[in-house]
């Protein structure tokens, strides 16, 4: 069964399109990350995936409709939402045990065990803590629930680099397992990379790339060009240029890569590089930071 | 890597073992009314202070108090009656005062601050459903409002009883005389019988109303909770001349059976014959006002979904 499953959704607030006929199927297993400039829909998406928003079109999740059943929906799924959304009256132990007494697979020993890495205090009320400790809080009680998929925008927005790479290294070792399905939206790219299993591309509403991370390999391929092949390359038809230390760097959609190999040195393009090349320069230079 | 490939062939295996059991039993309305009392401290602590106020002011006037009941010795009957049960009554008047000011705040903010501060975003996240939610947040000015305020009545009642006592014994009058004209278990059911039955349920569709503006309003909810109905009213006044909106509406606040606010002092009073709960529960307007109420917790239940965070 396809754990996420949309057909024409769309969504508009007034004369502005949130969504535009999104089409995608996220397979259970999969880690996959949402990509896009800001106000390109991602997390409109994200709330229509979790029953937060009405839409028009068919959307399943794990079997059912999110906008009718989200209490039934929530018990399978947990999200974190971009903003530090947790009340700031909320104690630490309070937090612990209204999810204990709510949620039927919230393991609180698993949480206690997160926040015992961190130097949250249980007695504290969420407005003491500082912006970090607040996201470390919440990502320790989504990832004590034992959930089939796991919605994450911009999960580590104010936490610092440690505490991120952390973050994005536990993600596949400590949650993941082939049953479940983690969507993740974020600007910091590169971070995510090595974590991904698929990787979805969104601008002004509508899905632009949709591939997982071996298919981007195979496919897309970056080459940094001899002087002298410069023109030889270009003639291949690169869907993206760009000039570093006055080398140029072309970017290349299923061109054979021993073909490529002979105009100079090849590999594959980092996320960002992509976002940039399928996304055209305007909208990518907000959507991507590095 | 190696780990990962090591843990795949028990994973299956032992997801299907744990997940049956892993199910715990949840208990969503409880944790939610205690998430309420969590957030909302007022709710007990509003009427505590004003009982602990009282007993503090019983206590430095007791002296006082004690020189006019031994006065009163050469009143009438009446009069001495009035002078005992004269603290009780107050008392009571203040903390369903208290409590009442609190509920009607309470309602106000309770559909409409978990969207001002995005935490709804929160509470969305687990599986707890809108209608188990507003139901959680109805209950407390219907049941638990009333019932804590009727415990901290009792309370507060109890001392100040054992503080007359006390100061009669200490000069010289005995208790006798007031206990003889103090009747408070007789009090306690009209107390109990006024704060359930009126308080909870006769004023339900108020309750109702405050929740559903305040699940609605995108700003100032508590105008927008009495501008509504007083444009109304005077819509009503300027088109057809007449004010029958507005009369309806004091008249449910006013005239509940079996108490009227109109003469002070003599509310939730004396004693509580069978005839005034049968009166009360054959009253059309309880349940035309509990259907009301109904249609607006539906309403609120509705919003709550559609709502965006503000």
């Amino acid at each position: 069964m396809a754990c996420i499953e949309a057909r024409g959704v769309r969504k508009s607030f007034g004369a502005t399109v949130a969504l535009d006929g999104i089409d995608l199927r996220v397979e259970e297993g999969r880690i996959v990350g949402l990509i896009g400039p800001n106000g390109a829909g991602k997390t409109t998406a994200l709330n229509a995936i979790l029953g937060l928003t009405a839409y028009q079109g068919e959307l399943r999740v794990l079997g059912r409709n999110p906008w009718t059943d989200r209490d039934e929906l929530m018990r399978d799924v947990c999200f974190i939402a971009d903003v530090a959304v947790l009340p700031r009256w909320l104690r630490v132990s309070q937090a612990l045990e209204y999810l204990e007494g709510v949620h039927p697979r919230f393991d609180r020993s698993k949480a206690e065990g997160f926040l015992s890495k961190t130097t949250i205090k249980r007695e504290s009320k969420v407005r003491e803590l500082s912006k970090g400790m607040v996201t470390q809080l919440h990502l320790a009680l989504v990832m004590a629930i034992d959930a089939r998929l796991l919605v994450l925008d911009e999960p580590t927005l104010g936490l610092d680099i440690l505490y991120r790479k952390q973050f994005y290294d536990s993600l596949p070792n400590d949650y993941f397992d082939r049953s479940r399905t983690i969507v993740v939206t974020t600007h910091q790219v590169e971070e995510v990379q090595n974590v991904l299993t698929d990787l979805m591309f969104i601008t002004r509403g509508k899905i632009v790339l949709n591939c997982s991370m071996q298919e981007l390999e195979t496919r897309y391929s970056e080459v940094m060009v001899l002087p002298e092949k410069v023109a030889e390359a270009r003639a291949l038809r690169p869907i993206h240029e760009r000039q570093v230390f006055g080398r140029s760097i072309l970017l290349f959609d299923g061109v054979d890569r021993q073909r490529l190999a002979t105009l100079g040195e090849v590999r594959t393009p980092g996320i960002a590089d992509l976002f940039v090349a399928v996304m055209g320069n305007g909208d990518a230079a907000q959507g991507v930071a590095r | 890597m190696s780990t990962q490939s090591n843990a795949v062939p028990n994973t299956p295996l032992e997801s299907q073992a744990a997940a049956p059991t892993l199910l715990k039993a949840t208990q969503p309305f409880y944790w939610s009314v205690r998430r309420e009392l969590w957030e909302n401290r007022a709710i007990y602590i509003a009427p505590l202070a004003v009982a602990a106020l009282f007993v503090l002011g019983f206590l430095l006037n007791l002296a006082k108090t004690m020189h006019r009941m031994a006065a009163s010795l050469q009143q009438s009957e009446l009069q001495q009656h009035q002078l005992i049960e004269q603290p009780y009554h107050f008392s009571e008047t203040l903390i369903m005062g208290a409590t009442f000011l609190v509920a009607i705040f309470y309602c106000l903010d309770a559909l409409y601050g978990e969207r001002r501060d995005r935490s709804i975003l929160f509470w969305k996240s687990l599986p707890v459903s809108d209608l188990t939610t507003v139901l959680s947040k109805a209950s407390i000015p219907l049941v638990l409002i009333p019932l804590l305020t009727f415990a901290i009545t009792v309370a507060t009642q109890t001392i100040v009883l054992a503080l007359s006592t006390m100061g009669l014994a200490m000069s010289g009058l005995g208790a006798s005389p007031m206990l003889n004209h103090l009747s408070l278990f007789h009090m306690w059911v009209g107390l109990l019988y006024h704060l359930v039955a009126i308080h909870g349920l006769w004023f339900a569709p108020f309750w109702g109303w405050f929740l559903l503006v305040s699940a609605w309003a995108k700003r100032s909810p508590f105008l927008w909770a009495f501008l509504v109905p007083f444009a109304i009213g005077l819509l009503e006044k300027i088109t057809f001349n007449t004010s029958h909106f507005a009369n309806l509406l004091l008249h449910h606040f006013m005239d509940a059976p079996g108490s009227s606010m109109s003469a002070p002092g003599s509310m939730s009073m004396g004693t509580l014959a069978p005839s005034t709960l049968g009166q009360f529960l054959a009253s059309p307007g309880l349940w035309v006002g509990l259907g009301i109420t109904a249609a607006f917790l539906a309403a609120a239940v509705r919003l709550r979904r559609y709502r965006d965070p503000i």
